[in-house]
């Protein structure tokens, strides 16, 4: 053990971990028997109906088998592939990211620079931040008249606050000293702009970037889930209806995997950004 | 006087003191530089050296008075007017070579890329920096390298006027020494003119053409104006043996130790100031022919 790296134990650790989490969880839970085994007794009364119990790991890695070699069929509306599913929801959530960005990047660069900006702008970020995206979820629908552009609006109205504050701040904190190297420079304002000022905050810009995405893949779960139709929410919860456990937790399971994709990409720009003074 | 390349005339700053009334850090301060001259200005800290030195970068605004260059009032910042700032100031997410190359593609907008690049590295080289230190972050470059990045950058940009806030403050002895020589070098090869404040007297004497010397703040003024007749070239070894080299450093030293605090002033009101100029020559012939201090009236 001694010689083996940090990076190499803590992976061995790792895959112990899962296994010894694999198989607890496998032992507790009391095999069913099939309806071939039961009596007749109990297949009069119903006593012995296979309940909707949590199904064991071996089922979960079975039927994560049987959707991921086949993940984009599409047999009706109620019945798709995970990959369509998660692909909505992806779609869902890049359309209502990207258009936060879009606004919260600039008007974050605005209330940065200008200090009435940010004291006008203020009372109304404050107000707004805290509420929960699902409370704007009627009003859109009422206002928008269609549950695919209200999910988008809900991803929307989440990921702008950290982008917004995260760009204000960055952009206020620039250091001085650079913003002079770009005045004796005689640099104009949308030069200044992208040369010195962008780069300079990049890396708080994304750091809010990267939060975002991650409340927005945290949120269009539940905006799925209430406005249905597809997406890996509405899947979630369409398999609870169907007491489909099995299925539930492989979609669990996937809604973190991609988060952590999602997170990961964020992550790779994020390094890209950085700078150390 | 009016004629001079750079001309300061009756500046004054005042700040808010924080208790609702204000100081005043120097009023109406009225000097005059030369195209092509190397000064340097001393004086204790907190007497305003930087904050001239940022109005004649156009960085900030003085509450009053003008400064001409060429003739012309400069309003803001100029290419112009280079500056090296003491902590150097390189943009730390360019290389070496691309916090250069910024501000020449500025200064040249009219030059290609190869132009631009080659310009840049030439700056670089007569800074003695070379090889892959160029393409590095100037995180990983040494306080002595970036502040040679830094004046690459200021140079290469070819400026009229060339500023430097204490440039060599945060390096050791044996760091400046080179790099004086490199910033003599350099500038040496030019038409520039260079103002650079410094709290380093033998600094001053061995890169000046002429130190100003100011009084201890508020109400700072720009004393004197000492000349500094040591042939040129100069190197640290051979101008102690001159023969002006003691009088004019126990001048500096004298006027640091003593009388800055005693012309330490009260309000100069309207009057303008100008510094007296000092000629200190013990050279033969020059003695007789010169008194050892001279005021010249303006
Ligand atoms: N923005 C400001 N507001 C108020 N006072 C200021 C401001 N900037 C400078 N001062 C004051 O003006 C005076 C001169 O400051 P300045 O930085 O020019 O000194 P300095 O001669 O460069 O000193 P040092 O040698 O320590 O760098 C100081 O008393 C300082 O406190
Ligand atoms: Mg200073």
């Amino acid at each position: 053990m001694e010689t083996l790296s940090e990076n190499k134990k803590a992976a061995l650790l790792s895959v112990l971990l899962l296994l010894v989490g694999l198989f607890v969880w496998e032992m507790s839970i009391p095999a069913q028997k099939t309806v071939e085994a039961l009596t007749e007794y109990e297949r009069l009364t119903g006593t012995g109906q296979p309940k909707a119990g949590v199904p064991p790991p071996s089922q979960v890695v079975a039927k994560a088998w049987e959707q991921l070699s086949n993940p984009f069929y599409d047999a009706g509306p109620n019945d798709k592939g995970i990959g369509i599913q998660i692909g909505y929801s992806i779609y869902r959530v890049l359309v209502g990211y990207l258009l936060a960005a879009l606004i919260a990047i600039p008007l974050g660069f605005l209330i940065g620079m200008s200090r009435v900006a940010h004291k006008a702008l203020n009372p109304f970020i404050q107000v707004l931040r805290p509420i929960s995206p699902l409370a704007w979820m009627p009003l859109a629908l009422f206002v928008i008249q269609d549950s695919e552009a209200s999910a988008i609006f809900v991803i929307f109205i989440c990921s702008i606050w950290p982008m917004l504050i995260n760009t204000a701040f960055g952009v206020a904190g620039v250091r001085e000293d650079w913003v002079n190297v770009a005045r004796t420079h005689e640099l104009g304002p949308l030069k200044t702009a992208f040369t010195v000022i962008l780069p300079a905050a990049a890396p708080t810009i994304v750091t809010g970037m990267r939060i975002s995405i991650g409340i927005a893949w945290l949120v269009i779960v539940a905006a799925e889930m209430l406005v249905g139709g597809t997406g890996i929410g509405y899947y979630v919860w369409n398999e609870w209806n169907n007491l489909d456990l099995t299925s539930v937790i492989f979609s669990i399971l996937m809604i973190g995997v991609v988060g952590m994709l999602l997170d990961a990409a964020l992550g790779l720009l994020q390094r890209r950004v950085a700078y150390v003074e | 006087m009016a004629s001079s390349f750079l001309s300061i005339e009756r500046l004054t700053q005042r700040y808010p003191d924080g208790k609702g009334g204000e100081f005043t850090v120097f009023e109406n301060a009225s000097f005059g530089i030369e195209k092509g001259e190397f000064v340097c200005i001393l004086g204790h800290s907190g007497c305003g050296k930087s904050t001239i030195m940022n109005i004649l970068a156009g960085l900030s605004d003085p509450t009053s008075g003008v400064i001409k260059m060429d003739g012309q009032a400069i309003s803001g910042p100029s290419l112009d007017r280079g500056v090296v700032f003491q902590n150097y100031s390189l943009l730390p997410w360019l290389t070496t070579l691309k916090n250069v190359t910024f501000g020449v593609a500025a200064r040249f907008p009219q030059w290609t890329k190869q132009q631009v690049t080659d310009h840049s590295i030439a700056f670089l080289e007569k800074v003695g920096l070379t090889g892959d230190a160029i393409y590095r972050k100037p995180s990983q470059l040494s306080g002595g390298m970036r502040q040679r990045v830094s004046i690459a950058r200021a140079f290469a940009n070819e400026p009229k006027l060339l500023l430097l806030d204490e440039p060599f403050g945060a390096l050791d002895a044996l760091t400046r020494g080179t790099i004086q020589d490199e910033l003599i070098k350099v500038w040496s090869g030019t038409d520039q003119t260079v103002f650079m404040i410094t709290h380093d007297i033998d600094e001053a004497i061995l890169l000046a053409d002429r130190i100003l010397l100011m009084t201890n703040g508020p109400n700072a003024r720009v004393a004197e104006s000492v000349e500094i007749t040591l042939p040129r070239p100069r190197t640290r070894t051979t101008i102690v043996e001159h023969p002006n080299y003691y009088a004019i450093r126990n001048h500096l030293v004298q006027f640091l130790g003593e009388r800055s605090v005693l012309l330490a002033g009260e309000s100069v009101g309207d009057e303008t100031h100008r510094p007296e100029t000092v000629r200190i020559d013990k050279t033969e012939g020059a003695a007789d022919a010169e008194p050892l201090l001279r005021a010249v009236p303006k």
